[in-house]
């Protein structure tokens, strides 16, 4: 009864934070799994795999109509992160995991000195209206209302295939590692594409739920996902993302910029260092 | 071209379905831990890997068979499969909206990505 409530609690803290971010709560759920509840690996992992896809349908349902993400631009790499994720699955072992997460733990670190350049640039949240040809041709250009600021903003993206690639390597390590990928998803939309950071996030948020849905069914079938943690996790999860979604309308750009930064800073250094063998 | 306003009805016709798949999802489970606290899980517990734990069904024919005698954990399995199932819903309405917009190239994309998204749950689905 106890755990069951932990989880729930847990559950709506990870749905919220989740929702703004664009990220899935497998970083905050297992450690708090495998640390707190002495919980085996496999069931941390087939947890935050049914905490991603509650906190990317949480989100979707908190607004009938949601302008906040660019359906285009997450279909259209929605491609590039499935079959990354596939090919992930399938190359397990061929690769050496330690490099990967070094790989991998660096780009995050670089990452956040990106983001954190980016919050003290005078100009603020600049948003990058030019079109080219491949947004032309994909329509990957739209347009939402800001709550915070009170204004329409219409935006335009650049450097497609670097965001696509980016994508594919964010699949790739979701498939090879079994990490989540909301991180690099956001990542790809805001630093490499120059979308802005709101609908990068719900973009994403849409994304991870595909995604993960693709990787799901191994776990439920393998018996990785138990009831006794799904069931109070996911309605935690839903309920907290649900109020997330809404929360991240009426954020500043800024400020979700701000709790982002020292997340991926944490996961990078966590990446980082377990590619060196040590555990954080 | 057809009329905003039936662009706009389109897509709030999308968001009630969404609402109505999540919320299911999300019914079936607390129905699963509602029935929980009054009988139990309803399996025995047994010793895998040197950990005691409920032995839940994994497969559709032991989820179903679990339904059928009202067993706690086998109505939440089944909820948990359905929220995995939400994801997909999202794709397919996804794919009728280009579709009420004469947009075929998104229709065509956002199909691969349903088919992509099939292949790869069939693959764990066999494992």
């Amino acid at each position: 009864m106890n755990s069951m409530l932990l989880l729930l609690v847990m559950g709506v803290a990870a749905g919220v934070l989740g929702a703004i971010l664009g990220i899935g709560g497998g970083m905050i759920i297992t450690p708090v799994l495998t640390i707190m509840m002495g919980l085996d690996i496999k069931y941390a992992i087939g947890a935050s795999i049914i905490s991603v896809i509650a906190t990317s349908s949480g989100s979707t349902i908190a607004y009938l109509k949601d302008d906040m993400l660019n359906l285009r631009v997450a279909m259209f790499l929605e491609i590039a992160t499935t079959v990354g994720a596939i090919m992930g699955a399938l190359l397990v072992g061929v690769f050496s995991s330690n490099f990967l997460y070094v790989l991998f733990g660096f780009f995050l670190l670089y990452s956040s000195y990106n983001m954190i350049r980016k919050l003290f640039d005078k100009k603020g949240e600049t948003v990058y209206t030019e079109t080219g040809e491949i947004v032309e041709k994909f329509k990957l250009a739209s347009t939402y209302y800001d709550k915070a600021e009170q204004k329409q903003i219409d935006y335009s993206m650049k450097n497609v295939p670097g965001g696509f690639i980016m994508m594919w390597a964010a699949g790739l390590a979701s498939g090879l590692l079994g990490i989540g990928s909301g991180a690099f998803k956001v990542i790809a939309m805001d630093t490499i594409m120059k979308m802005p950071l709101k609908p990068s996030s719900a973009t994403s948020n849409l994304m991870m739920g595909v995604t993960a849905a693709a990787s799901a069914t191994v776990y439920f079938f393998n018996g990785s996902i138990r009831p006794d943690i799904a069931a109070p996790l996911a309605i935690g999860v839903l309920a907290g993302a649900t109020v997330g979604a809404r929360l991240m309308q009426v954020l500043k750009p800024r400020v979700i910029r701000m709790i982002f930064i020292p997340i991926i800073l944490y996961m990078g250094l966590q990446m980082a260092l377990k590619g060196f063998g040590v555990t954080i | 071209m057809q009329s905003h306003e039936e662009t706009r009805k389109v897509e709030l016709i999308i968001g009630q379905i969404l609402r109505i798949g999540v919320i299911t999802s999300a019914i079936v489970i607390l129905i699963g831990m509602g029935l929980y606290f009054m009988n139990g899980a309803g399996y025995p517990t047994v010793v895998r890997n040197g950990h005691s734990m409920i032995d839940f069904p994994q497969r559709f024919s032991t989820i179903f068979a679990g339904i059928a005698e009202g067993k706690s954990y086998a109505v939440i399995m089944l909820g948990v499969f359905l929220l995995i199932l939400t994801p997909v819903l999202r794709v397919v309405v996804s794919i009728y909206a280009f579709y009420k917009e004469h947009d075929t190239l998104y229709v065509v994309i956002t199909s691969i990505v349903l088919v992509i998204l099939m292949f790869a749950m069939f693959l764990g689905y066999r494992s």
